[in-house]
């Protein structure tokens, strides 16, 4: 796996990770997928998290498939061991995306990941088209993920990303030391 | 330091964002309450020994004479990480609320006038 993480018009690095599922999940032939890092743990992703499970709900039917990735040490942090990644899930009665665990952080790596949230669109041919957050502010439910809706409807209406790279806001990415 | 005016330290994590949130807003309601919104003890929590020291459950962790403003539980964990608060409108934020930061305020210095 590169060691350099992509920038937007790169290809995007590949994975195989296990999931809560049970399955192990790559990239795959998708019009668009959307790739994010998150974890159990931080007010950001917690915060976020429903509006990202309502974008993927929204674009399931359109070709669109959202893969969250929790890459942070689990050593240091129980809260986000596979276990508990699966009890979080189970707890919600199933999310309408796979939550993969990258246990020894090559997929966060390979990206560049830096906080969770830090929200990733890649186009048909798995290349990056959007990085960043999924709107402006995490503490307005009324943002509705509008960045991250924005640069999918561009993709599917084979339109340019206007906005294709804002900062990512969250928790630092819990590295293994 | 005057007996009605109560200790109050901010202290925060490198790895989390909200602190300089959470200062402004802590200084707001510091301000809000008669209080000296400058008096605040700013501190960073550097390590796992820091934290230990500190008994820190995460970043930011607003104390006001010496008293945690949303304290945490007796399992919560000592650990360098985002605290996790929940607004009085029951969402999830990194930061406290304010409302709650100002009635820990209030409590400690009830002689003081709102301004």
């Amino acid at each position: 796996m590169s060691t350099v993480p992509p920038a937007i018009g790169d290809p995007a690095p590949g994975f195989d990770l296990p999931a809560t599922d049970g399955e192990t999940h790559a990239l795959g032939e998708e019009a668009a997928t959307v790739i994010v890092f998150t974890c159990n743990h931080c007010p950001y992703a917690l915060a976020w998290h429903d509006r990202l499970l309502a974008a993927a709900e929204d674009y399931a039917d359109r070709g669109v498939r959202f893969l969250a990735i929790n890459s942070n040490d689990a050593e240091r942090y129980p809260a986000d061991s596979y276990e508990a990644m699966k009890e979080r899930v189970a707890a919600d009665g199933g999310w309408p995306m796979p939550y993969l665990h990258d246990a020894n952080q090559d997929v966060a790596r390979a990206y560049g990941a830096q906080t969770t949230p830090d929200v990733f669109v890649l186009d048909g041919d798995d290349t990056l088209r959007y990085r960043g957050a999924a709107d402006g502010d995490h503490s307005d439910p009324s943002a509705n993920a509008a960045w991250l809706r924005a640069a999918l409807d561009a993709l599917l209406e084979g339109r340019e990303v206007e906005t294709s790279e804002t900062e990512p806001v969250g928790c630092s990415i819990k590295w293994r030391p | 330091m005057s007996a009605s005016a109560p200790e109050v330290e901010l202290l925060w994590w490198a790895g989390c964002p909200s602190w300089q949130q959470a200062l402004a807003e802590l200084r707001a309601a510091l301000a809000d309450t008669g209080l000296d919104p400058e008096s605040v003890v700013v501190r960073e929590v550097g390590g796992d020994e820091d934290a230990q020291r500190e008994r820190f459950v995460g970043s930011p962790t607003i104390r006001v004479a010496g008293a945690d403003v949303q304290p945490p539980g007796p399992e919560e964990p000592v650990s360098l990480t985002c605290r996790i608060y929940h607004l009085r409108d029951g969402r999830v934020s990194p930061t406290p609320d304010p409302a709650d930061v100002r009635d820990a305020l209030r409590a400690a210095a009830p002689d003081k006038e709102p301004t």
